[in-house]
């Protein structure tokens, strides 16, 4: 089970434009590296994230191997209703996980 | 690969070095007492500060899962019993087990609650729920004073742990003590040699990108030396956690710390 | 989104992790910026790019080539006739040029991003936005990246 992480304001005032972090356990393994027998060790990363607001995407992003493990992200969203805020990550098989927060706007 | 020589290559970073002079004698003295915290840049610092984004939260979230439910049925949890959490536990490990009489670590005594309180196995040395709990149990007591004070009955284990890391090892011949206690905030290539100390472990190590336990460092550091590991939960390296334990009382528990 | 990643350059060795190497030769850089416009080509096509706008903050030396905090951030009134539709951020030393690509909105409130990224030694990172007008603006930053002191594997 991927441990996730969310820093997500409870209130904010309508228009105010409020900071977002999310972060997921998962090691990002690039691809490129070489176990203790020489034997490469098969890429597996997480390859999108996608946030949405009230199940609008507000922000996404595409991950290469040179995110590191334990992705965290830092972005950005105008806080304009009452709702549910979304956070979901794919991998590169098609795996995802997510979690939510509530948000109060005034 | 090219593995630059130990003296070789020696990147006299500056911003990396802390402001302590450096030691020349074969101790520290406890006036040069410093954690390895003082050793990391200015960002690395306030990612072990920050409770959101330092890593090994993770892991801490992990444990306090794992401490508040009960595996089976009629299984109790770890909260059942610890009713009032664990704060000021993990500074008195390693300690001497009073049944066995044998000198057991944090690892070892969380293993021997779940076999003989919880009739659950034991968990194995990295994997994540032993991580995880060992990690939530010494955070409890983050902040507080790290450090084990010398006994009669401690004396022989110190010992051996004292022994251990003053006995040079390895291809390239080293001990704890040439690197950690003579020569610390001297350059090795691009890392300034920190004190060795053990204040913030179960940690998180950008070279391992996760979480570890404080014998996978130890065994890193052997690795380092090109010295064959011991195993993990070697009694030797739980009377090294001892020994370590007196040599840096003073600091503080960091747990989960980051580190390079 | 291509699930084929193509390598942009050489690897130096097996372990993800460089020599130190303060600056690299002149050829070799030719080569690190080669990949790099190749990357940028296959996103952005042949239009031009101007620098400004786009800052890329770094710390000047990485603890360690495992993860380096990142910010990128781009001027940007952020309203819907005039936003920042995406930033891609480009590594010349990397195994692979393309280190990751975020999308904004107009809902986005502010084009800018941080996160921790892996670094093939001491390079300048690159980052290019596209903005909703169509125009591309790029901006960099160098960081020093040190490798462990002990060497494990």
């Amino acid at each position: 089970m991927a441990g996730i992480r969310l820093a997500v304001p409870e209130t904010a005032q309508k228009g105010d434009v409020i900071e977002l972090k999310a972060l997921i356990q998962h090691p990002m393994e690039s691809g490129f590296r070489r176990g203790s027998r020489g034997e490469a060790i098969p890429r597996d990363i997480i390859t999108r994230f996608e946030c949405f607001y009230n199940q609008e995407p507000v922000f996404t992003a595409d991950f290469n191997p040179a995110i590191a493990a334990n992705p965290i992200l830092t972005f950005y969203t105008r806080a304009t209703e009452s709702g549910e805020l979304e956070f979901r990550w794919t991998d590169q098989n098609g795996e995802t996980w997510s979690d939510r927060k509530s948000i109060t706007v005034t | 690969m090219r593995i630059a020589s130990l003296c070789g290559v020696a990147l006299l970073l500056a911003a990396c070095a802390p402001s302590a002079p450096t030691s020349r004698t074969s101790e520290l003295s406890p006036s040069d007492l410093q954690s390895g915290y003082a050793f990391l840049t200015p960002e690395t610092q306030q990612l072990q500060d920050d409770p959101f984004e330092n890593p090994g939260y993770l892991w801490v979230d992990r444990g306090e899962r794992l401490f508040q439910t009960s595996a089976a049925a009629a299984t109790p949890s770890c909260a059942s019993c610890h009713t009032e959490g664990l704060s000021g536990a993990a500074s008195s490990y390693p300690a001497i087990e009073p049944s066995s009489k044998r000198l057991i670590n944090l690892e070892g005594r969380i293993n021997q609650c779940r076999t003989e309180h919880q009739e659950l196995e034991p968990l194995a040395y990295e994997s994540e729920d032993l991580l995880g709990l060992t990690a939530f149990v010494a955070n409890q007591s983050r902040g507080q004073p790290y450090g084990i004070a010398p006994s009669r009955e401690l004396q022989p284990y110190i010992e051996a742990g004292r022994t251990y890391f003053e006995t040079r090892r390895g291809m390239m011949n080293l001990s704890c003590q040439q690197c950690h206690s003579e020569t610390w905030g001297k350059a090795l290539r691009g890392d300034t040699i920190s004190q060795g100390h053990a204040n913030a472990f179960p940690a998180y190590r950008f070279e391992w990108q996760s979480l570890g336990s404080l014998h996978r460092r130890f065994r890193d550091c052997d690795t380092g030396v090109r010295a064959e590991p011991l195993p993990y939960g070697d009694e030797t390296y739980v009377a090294l956690e001892l020994y370590l334990a007196t040599r840096g009382a003073g600091l503080e528990i960091e747990t989960p710390g980051v580190r390079r | 989104m291509s699930e084929t990643f193509v390598l942009d350059r050489a690897p130096d060795h097996d372990r993800f992790g460089g020599a130190i190497q303060l600056a690299s030769t002149p050829l070799q850089a030719q080569a690190d910026q080669a990949g790099v416009t190749r990357a940028r080509r296959e996103l952005f096509g042949d239009r031009p790019v101007q620098e400004g706008r786009v800052t890329v903050k770094l710390p000047p030396i990485a603890e360690n080539g495992h993860s380096v905090p990142m910010t990128v951030s781009v001027e940007s009134p952020m309203t819907s006739e005039d936003y920042v539709r995406r930033i891609a951020v480009f590594s010349p030393r990397n195994p692979l040029s393309n280190v990751a690509q975020f999308q904004f909105t107009p809902r986005s409130g502010k084009a800018e991003v941080a996160t921790r990224i892996r670094m093939s030694g001491t390079q300048s990172i690159q980052a290019v936005a596209e903005m909703s007008d169509g125009s591309l603006w790029s901006g960099s930053m160098e960081t020093v990246v040190t490798l462990a002191a002990c060497v494990v594997l």
